[in-house]
């Protein structure tokens, strides 16, 4: 035999699935509420989504050449997180602002850190409250169809009565991409079924968030009121989106669902009792530092370890 | 659907077809043949024979060397013409026995037996240790010894490992579709050991003809039956496979004795019978040659010792370049850097491929997908591990039950990042376990 036969450990074969595979699936799963936003809110929308991913990506790769690492840019990471801040983002941002946010997600709050899988917090989210506390006045005017006002969720804080069906399809104001619960939900299915998220940590959210709004929340189990809360504001692109975030979420099993309970308390905490109306990127953002404890808590027994009894040598 | 499995495991593409339909072949053969005295877990086995002795085809030519070892056999009639080092499919050089074959296969005259239900106990264990039966799914740990445990009576159920998990290896399947009377036969005599204990054939459903079969043969043994597993790696792991046919969980501290089980594989079970019904000792054994490089993928009846390189040369060659050669299945084999090297009692096949996948795709950052979670069997969290034992972080890998690795494999499999999370995780236990031993 005239060639030396490659030696490795084993095993020798691999799944077809890669990072850019996922990335793309992620992708794909986002377009249905990326192209409501679109029709919704009209060109400037599109815009905004564009400047922001290139923004992300270009980002990523000028940082990679400065700092003479090789360019991670083909993974497509950065492109879902300037999609999902582009999501993040009201319709009527000043584009350079858009533009400013993909630079804070990716340099500060990524390869800052490390890179992609060293974050500990979600670049898109990150860069959201980076331009919310920057720029508070453009970053909470929501205007639709030309006329500026309150969001559903703020209506509905302040007592105002609201059109949850408009806001289960998204024809209401909001950010570009969280208005239609039912565009995330279709995207979300698609996640599920291709295996890229299960259900521990956008289910223990969801669940969790609502038992809070029941017993906290005033109005008793009042379906209307329920409906509201879970379609208005950006929970529902919280939950299935940014809180599944696998850099930035516990990887044992039970620290998902811990991290999902965290999140729904938080959320529940942040909107009922806080200032604003909204509370889901900071309860995430927050929930994000929390991981590391959450996982220490939550080192999974391997198989046939059985479980030590109380009292035993501790 | 009612298949019995485990929690975790991967669906590798199986590559069963290129081989599966091929008839078991003899081949016989020629020139020197190699047998390492180490062919199980324990101490070696110490020679009998002294270069230039003349053999013949079932002579002892080494002995076990204890309790937990095993003896070795001649395959074929001809002369020793050394006992030196030789390398073997893990890469190792250990010492053996070289007998070149005179091609005549004379055999010594072996004593079968009539009536085995009139053998005891010790003498059933003795005739399976006398003919150096190892398990040869792989790890080769001494039949005698596992038959022997401590608590005889305890044991509840023996579990015949006819899973087959393993990608691209067909020779479990083609032993149960040609002989599956003698693996019947095999687990009657390990029954005959433990009075009460049931007898479970454990078979993926992927070989839905073998369940058939062996259902029809167990039908009238009331301490015989046949559970259908779901086809998912590795679901012959001897762990998974106790979980999935009687829901008892073992950890790797314990035995299957522990949980009241014994695991033997297919080749096991036959070999048994061939020792204490036939009186042979081991010597054959089935042996695929498969892989999309090779010209004509096969089922060999084999005789230990044979040479790699006649066995590929007996399916024909490569019909394309080979990048990697292969020592068993693609999840669990060894990769060779060089194919002369002897088969032994636990070698089941040779694979040739024309893609590496291991060194094809490029290693990039963990993502924290946590796919490595799902897919570990032992329900650990691989990626973690791979880190601490990356980063030497000992007392961490303890905590995150490493040792309980099984080394199958999954993590590596399905890591989207491509990372060899298997062989870090395997390398740190290998070391943690040596620090252990030293604090002795």
């Amino acid at each position: 035999m005239s060639d030396l036969l490659n030696v490795s450990s084993n095993p020798h074969v691999r799944d077809k699935v890669d990072t850019q595979r996922i990335m793309l699936l992620v992708i794909i799963s986002l377009l249905p509420a990326t192209v409501f936003g679109i029709f919704n809110f009209g060109i400037h929308s599109l815009i905004l989504v564009a400047v922001s991913i290139i923004s992300c990506v270009l980002s990523e790769y000028v940082f990679e050449r400065i700092v003479h690492k090789k360019s991670t840019v083909t993974d497509l990471s950065a492109v879902v997180t300037g999609l999902l801040l582009a999501l993040n983002l009201p319709p009527t941002l000043p584009v350079w602002m858009a533009a400013l946010g993909g630079v804070f997600a990716i340099v500060v709050v990524k390869m800052l850190f490390g890179g992609l899988g060293q974050n500990f917090m979600n670049p898109a989210l990150g860069a959201r409250c980076f331009l919310l506390i920057s720029f508070t006045g453009p970053m909470t005017t929501f205007a639709y169809d030309g006329v500026t006002g309150a969001t559903p969720l703020a209506l509905l804080k302040a007592g105002e009565p609201v059109d949850t069906m408009s806001m289960l399809l998204g024809t209401t104001s909001g950010t570009i991409g969280e208005t239609s619960a039912l565009c995330l939900i279709i995207g979300a299915i698609f996640l599920i079924l291709c295996g890229v998220i299960d259900l521990k940590i956008p289910g223990t959210y969801i669940i969790t968030f609502v038992i809070f709004i029941v017993l906290f929340g005033g109005h008793g189990f009042d379906t209307n009121y329920i409906v509201a809360q879970l379609c208005g504001g950006g929970l529902m692109l919280g939950a299935f989106f940014m809180a599944t975030d696998y850099v930035t979420s516990p990887i044992t099993p039970n620290g998902k669902i811990l991290f999902g309970i965290c999140l729904g308390v938080l959320t529940g905490l942040f909107r009922i009792f806080g200032a604003s109306a909204e509370g889901v990127s900071y309860a995430i953002i927050f929930s994000n530092l929390l991981v590391p404890l959450i996982e220490r808590v939550t080192i999974p027994r391997a198989f046939g370890i059985v479980k030590e009894k109380k009292g035993g040598d501790k | 659907m009612g298949l019995k499995t485990f929690e975790g495991g991967v669906h590798p593409a199986d590559g069963k077809e290129l081989s599966k339909s091929k008839p078991i072949k003899e081949l016989l053969p020629t020139g020197e043949l190699i047998f390492p005295l180490s062919q199980h877990i324990g101490a070696p086995a110490t020679p009998v024979v002294a270069v230039g002795d003349s053999v013949l085809k079932g002579q002892k030519i080494a002995e076990a060397g204890g309790f937990v070892s095993s003896p070795i056999y001649s395959s074929v009639s001809g002369t020793v013409k050394a006992i030196a080092k030789h390398r073997v499919t893990t890469g190792d050089m250990v010492e053996s026995i070289v007998i070149e074959s005179d091609g005549l296969f004379n055999e010594v005259e072996y004593s079968p037996c009539d009536d085995v239900t009139a053998l005891s106990n010790e003498e059933i264990i003795n005739k399976i240790k006398e003919a150096g039966v190892v398990g040869m799914g792989g790890a080769g740990f001494p039949t005698h010894v596992k038959l022997s445990p401590k608590e005889p009576e305890k044991i509840e159920y023996i579990i015949a490992n006819c899973a087959e998990c393993e990608p691209y290896l067909t020779s479990d399947y083609r032993r149960m579709v040609e002989q599956p009377e003698k693996l019947v036969e095999g687990m009657r005599i390990i029954l005959q050991l433990f009075p009460q204990a049931k007898g479970i054939f454990g078979i993926e459903d992927n070989k839905a003809d073998c369940i058939e079969t062996i259902s029809k043969l167990v039908a009238n043994e009331p301490r015989m039956e046949v559970c259908p597993l779901m086809t998912k790696y590795p679901q012959g792991g001897e762990r998974q496979l106790i979980h999935a046919t009687t829901g008892r969980d073992i950890n790797s501290k314990m035995l299957p004795a522990d949980a009241g089980c014994i695991v033997d594989n297919v080749e096991t079970m036959v070999a048994i019978y061939n020792a204490v019904k036939l009186g042979q000792p081991l010597t054959n054994r089935i042996f695929t040659v498969t892989g999309d490089a090779v010209c004509e993928p096969r089922n060999f009846y084999i005789s230990i010792g044979t040479n790699y390189q006649q066995l590929l040369e007996a399916a024909g060659g490569l019909i394309h370049p080979a990048k990697k050669m292969i020592a068993g299945g693609p999840m669990m084999g060894f990769s060779m850097f060089d194919i002369d090297v002897p088969t032994t009692k636990t070698t089941s096949a040779l694979l040739c491929m024309t893609e590496d996948e291991a060194s094809k795709y490029e290693t990039t950052a963990c993502i924290n997908c946590g796919r490595c979670v799902e897919a570990c069997p032992e329900k650990l969290v691989p990626s973690r591990l791979a880190d601490y034992g990356e980063r030497h972080q000992m007392d961490m890998f303890e905590k995150w039950y490493g040792l309980e690795c099984v080394e199958c494999g999954s993590c590596s499999y399905v890591c989207p990042a491509r990372r060899p999370l298997a062989q870090s995780v395997k390398t740190m236990k290998k070391q943690v376990l040596a620090e252990k031993r030293k604090q002795k």
